[in-house]
């Protein structure tokens, strides 16, 4: 049942991904592209995903459990280090460079072509140094 | 962009929005996209190996196949400038990872809860990601 939910999961968030135009990188990079010729639909997509989101953290919360009996997640620390402010940054460069993210980079694998295949091989080797080489918490931001 | 552009990106956001909220009540887990690729490629998400299988598998598969049966005329009109598609796909990869969370983790699921580390990184990873475009397109014309 898990595996199953998870597969909708994945496909309900790969369609919409492709409906939303989000897996075409013009669109991402125009949001993006402030001072030139911006296009606003990056924010309509993430305003149209919070939505539903923001009642399911309601009913969450108050449920402390999911359907399928394991807990809600904890809430993180409020803990704003280098590592988050970093790891941001590289992704929001390296998200402007090329116009993908990790979920449209996956969901647009299937018609990229090859230079999504090399993107992806990219972002795993980035995904496996994180862990390899990791960047040190250090002081707090 | 055409006012439609807005509308379907409204509709395909409230597709993703959904499938975020199917996973969180169902299965009680974030839906972010790094967080679930990543775990599974570098071993630490060993102990639900099999959800992040099939929830990658409709990610990949189902786009791809939708796209094939409706033979709808989608492009991601991706650059194919290698030195770009590496740097960006590293960058990607492992700034992701060291932020914990993307778009989806840290922008969707994040925002929603009023996560503070949620809007600290979206801001960050959209001024970074605007400042990149600044440079990379209007003064060094490589994008």
């Amino acid at each position: 049942m898990r595996t199953m939910i998870a597969f909708i999961t994945g496909s309900l968030f790969g369609l919409g991904l492709v409906v939303s135009g989000m897996t075409n990188t013009t669109n991402v990079q125009g949001w993006l592209d402030v001072f030139g010729n911006w296009n606003p639909t990056l924010a309509f997509v993430l305003g149209g995903a919070i939505l539903p989101m923001l009642f399911a953290w309601r009913v969450a919360e108050r449920r402390k459990t999911a359907i399928l009996g394991t807990p809600i997640p904890a809430r993180s620390d409020p803990l704003i280090d280098r590592r988050i402010v970093i790891g941001s940054v590289m992704f929001g460069a390296g998200w402007a460079l090329v116009g993908l993210c990790p979920g449209p980079a996956m969901a647009s694998l299937g018609f990229g072509g090859l230079s999504g295949v090399i993107f992806m091989a990219a972002m795993l080797i980035g995904m496996g140094a994180a862990r390899i080489a990791p960047l040190p918490a250090g002081a707090t931001a | 962009m055409t006012p439609i552009d807005l509308v379907m990106g409204f509709i395909g956001g409230l597709m993703i929005g959904s499938a975020a909220s199917l996973f969180l009540l169902f299965n009680g887990r974030i839906m972010g996209a790094s967080g679930i690729l990543g775990g599974l490629i570098d071993g630490t998400g060993r102990h639900n190996m099999a959800e992040r299988i099939a929830l990658i598998a409709g990610l990949i598969g189902v786009p791809f196949v939708a796209i094939t049966l409706t033979g709808a005329n989608v492009s991601s009109n991706i650059t194919d400038n290698i030195a770009l598609l590496v740097v960006g796909g590293l960058l990607v990869g492992y700034g992701t990872r060291t932020a914990g969370g993307c778009t989806s983790g840290h922008g969707v699921c994040g925002i929603s809860r009023f996560s503070l580390r949620g809007i600290v990184a979206t801001l960050v990873y959209l001024l970074a990601g605007g400042v990149t475009m600044l440079v990379a397109r209007h003064m060094l014309g490589v994008i």
